[in-house]
């Protein structure tokens, strides 16, 4: 509600393709009267939606646009990185007014320069040379102090926690040369460095601002994806009416209504029903398990069977997110905090840097005669030299270059560290179900049934929601739905006297035999699921029952992906939470030697622990809920876009798509952008070791330190920009 | 040389004007999808 009272919503448009969806979307809007503004932007894939009028009008405006196949999902604007977007906004204002000042000081210096050089034109006068130095300075001055605020601000910081970064040196720096110049101003001197200083700003801003404007695409779209898997529930009213509300709304001891194929949406206990779940992504055990009343189920389960009602409780200590949360805060306190190369390499290089040029001070005051101005002077002058610009830009340009190629295939790099750390890798950990697997279950091809059978069941099957009935159909390829298709929640469908079902008859003909249902005392007894995998029947009259037999699939490129990670000299592991027999399979099929069945959550992290106190740098790749404390313990982790939300919260780097590639590719990348890393930096501190003598026998001036300074500068970029042509 | 005090006069007037305008930009939102603006082009006005 605004002011003027029109209303305002925000919301995540899902299934946005191109701008003739923008097009579409937006005519359809414009053509409603009460619509004051409804704009898509394209980046963000948002629609912003301003109406005039009741409240309840949004639900027919969404109704319209999901009408034309969108989905559209509300969100808090403010909740959503606000602070992310201020952040990239200030940079941009800095890099503009820091541009608008270099080009005007450079202006004004190559002035003097030409003047000092003997008169191209005309001599220059101390008068004139004087003037423009004040113009400089009054430009410079304001800019340095508004440009500068990113890189003071952090200085300041890791000063204050008695660290060092990459900012102190630039800041102690600026601010010096920025002083001194502006002393040789008011003396009338000849050398002013205020063009270094704000190209300086200016070069190390452009570092800043590509920087922050990768991660954050990565981190918005990793949101994105998060934010469009919530969804909403039905709470069963008091008076037995059902009401759609947004999972994160739901109360304890709400009832909900978790419908055939549907996730549960919170954490509970079932209260009325029977059926199975498929936990595969909570718990990573890869054949469904049986639910009835008083059975705890978790957020993420997928119901395949008939209709539950859950009682939701408390996301309070006894859930397994909590214990998962509370795993993953205590593997992270454990895990030694990763330094950044750029970080490393500024915390012997800015103190070495301040003692070279206290040290040409001393030099050339006391032993070499000058004045207490020259000498300073000269000493300003290795400091303008030894400024980190290119050393500042060798890591971020890279980086840079390196998330946007990853971003470009799918992949998001989350953290800012992630690609160093994901260089010094030798272990990979992976989890099996949905990781290595597929997250759907597939039809196994055999000598249990013919093509007409498949298509008979497919036709069956076209017309049910539930996830076995989709692999069967997609096995089978386009078949006509079957006419008059009955489903018997939880049992099967049913056409005539064609019957599709978990038992070979239907329940119509005889009661089921619970063959699969074994119970005692209510509780679901140990070594119920002892069958191979799930399966499906067929009957049909004048017919033997067929047998469909369903089993999960190593994702396409899986053991390709393994083995070209293998030859790279990488050990392989594998930990599952799921059964021992399934496990084996897999790792069988990978040729994977090191495997573990049936993990809880801590012996997962114990693992990784283990590994990585026997000083290896671990790589964990995994999905479920159960992983993510794993996740958050290996050295650098990475999950697939289908997993647990608190999974991909954790993970480092989030890939999309059906393929397992993009681990090899991510890892690939890292080593490369590792090598044109290390490439710039020896380069940056090879100008140095150049220009540092010359410095420090008083020989720089002013238009050399700032064509030396730029000149590294473009070299290091440049250098960066190999490693966009060498991409795969 | 006097001469020279306008020209810096008019070049400051002139980058500061530049400056103001991507500014104005920046805050008045132009910057917030830069590709749906390449898109929005090819679309057709209604009215």
């Amino acid at each position: 509600m605004r002011a003027d009272g029109a209303h305002e919503l925000s919301l995540a448009v899902d299934g946005l393709q191109c701008g003739a969806c923008v097009w579409l979307i937006e005519s359809v809007l414009a053509r409603e009267p009460i619509v004051l503004q409804g704009r898509v932007n394209m980046t963000t894939r948002r629609l912003r939606l301003v109406w005039r009028g009741a409240t309840e009008q949004a639900g027919t405006l969404v109704g319209l646009i999901e009408r034309l196949g969108y989905r559209l999902i509300p969100f808090d604007p403010a909740s959503l990185s606000a602070a992310e977007e201020e952040t990239g906004r200030t940079l941009l204002r800095a890099l503009a007014v820091a541009g608008f000042a270099a080009v005007n000081v450079m202006l004004m210096s190559i002035g003097i320069w030409a003047g000092e050089v003997g008169g191209l034109l005309h001599d220059m006068g101390p008068a004139t040379r004087d003037l423009l130095h004040w113009v400089s300075a009054l430009i410079a001055m304001p800019a340095i102090a508004y440009a500068g605020r990113p890189f003071f601000a952090s200085a300041a910081a890791a000063l204050r926690h008695g660290r060092t970064n990459m900012d102190v040196p630039i800041s102690v720096g600026v601010i010096l040369v920025t002083g001194m110049s502006l002393v040789q101003t008011m003396q009338g001197g000849a050398h002013t460095y205020f063009d270094s200083a704000i190209t300086l700003l200016f070069f190390l801003l452009i570092g800043r601002f590509l920087d922050h404007r990768a991660r954050g695409q990565a981190r918005a779209t990793a949101e994105q994806m998060l934010a469009l898997r919530v969804a909403d529930v039905a709470v069963l009213q008091a008076d037995g009416s059902t009401r759609r509300r947004n999972q994160h709304s739901v109360a304890p001891d709400d009832r909900i209504i978790v419908g055939l194929g549907e996730r549960i949406g919170v954490d509970g206990v079932v209260e009325r029903g029977t059926s199975t779940l498929d936990a595969s992504l909570v718990t990573g055990e890869s054949l469904p398990v049986q639910a009835m009343p008083g059975t705890q189920v978790f957020a993420g389960t997928l119901n395949l069977g008939a209709a539950l009602t859950v009682r939701a409780v408390a996301t309070g200590s006894a859930t397994l997110l909590a214990e998962c949360v509370r795993l993953i805060e205590a593997a992270e306190a454990r895990r030694s905090r990763f330094v950044v190369l750029a970080d490393r390499v500024a915390r012997r290089y800015a103190p070495a840097v301040h003692l070279a040029a206290l040290l040409t001070f001393l030099w050339w005051f006391f032993i070499a005669g000058a004045s207490a101005g020259e000498a300073l002077l000269i000493a300003c002058a290795v400091l303008i030299i030894t400024c980190p610009c290119a050393l500042a830009l060798a890591v971020p340009v890279v980086q840079v270059i390196a998330t946007s190629g990853l971003f470009r295939m799918g992949v998001l790099l989350k953290s800012a560290t992630a690609l160093e750390r994901l260089d010094d890798v030798d272990t990979i950990v992976f989890d099996k179900t949905g990781t290595l697997t597929e997250p759907n279950l597939t039809l196994v091809r055999g000598s249990d049934f013919d093509e007409q059978a498949l298509r008979v069941a497919a036709s069956l099957a076209a017309s049910s929601r539930h996830p076995l009935a989709r692999s069967l159909l997609a096995a089978a390829g386009p078949v006509a739905a079957a006419e008059g298709v009955v489903e018997f929640p939880g049992e099967g469908l049913r056409a005539g006297d064609v019957w599709l079902g978990r038992n070979p008859s239907w329940p119509g003909l005889t009661r089921p035999s619970g063959a699969d249902r074994v119970c005692v005392d209510g509780r679901v007894k140990p070594g119920h699921d002892d069958r191979e995998g799930p399966e499906l029947w067929l009957a049909r009259p004048n017919h033997a029952p067929v047998r469909f037999k369903f089993e999960e699939t190593l994702r396409e490129d899986a053991a390709a992906t393994v083995s070209r990670l293998r030859e790279r000299g990488l050990e392989i592991h594998l930990l599952s939470g799921d059964r021992a027999a399934s496990v084996a399979r897999i790792a069988t099929a990978l040729g994977i030697d090191d495997w573990h069945a049936e993990c809880s959550p801590v012996q997962k992290v114990a693992a990784i622990e283990a590994l990585v106190s026997a000083g290896r740098t671990v790589l964990m790749v995994g999905d479920g809920l159960n992983d993510s404390p794993s996740l958050a313990a290996a050295t650098v982790s990475a999950s697939p876009a289908t997993a647990a939300d608190v999974s991909q919260t954790v993970a480092d780097v989030v890939f999309q798509g059906s393929r397992l590639g993009p681990v090899a590719i991510v890892l690939a990348t890292a080593r490369r952008a590792r090598t044109v890393m290390r490439q710039n930096l020896a380069l940056s501190i090879g100008y140095n070791m150049l220009m540092v003598p010359l410095a420090v026998a008083g020989l720089v001036t002013p238009w050399l330190a700032a064509a030396a300074m730029s000149s590294s500068s473009l070299l290091v970029m440049a250098n960066s920009f190999r490693l966009h042509g060498r991409r795969t | 040389m006097n001469v020279i005090l306008y020209l810096i006069g008019a070049s400051l007037i002139l980058g500061g004007g530049g400056l103001a305008v991507f500014l104005w930009s920046l805050r008045s939102g132009q910057y917030e999808d830069l590709e749906g603006a390449a898109n929005r082009i090819l679309f057709d006005d209604e009215d």
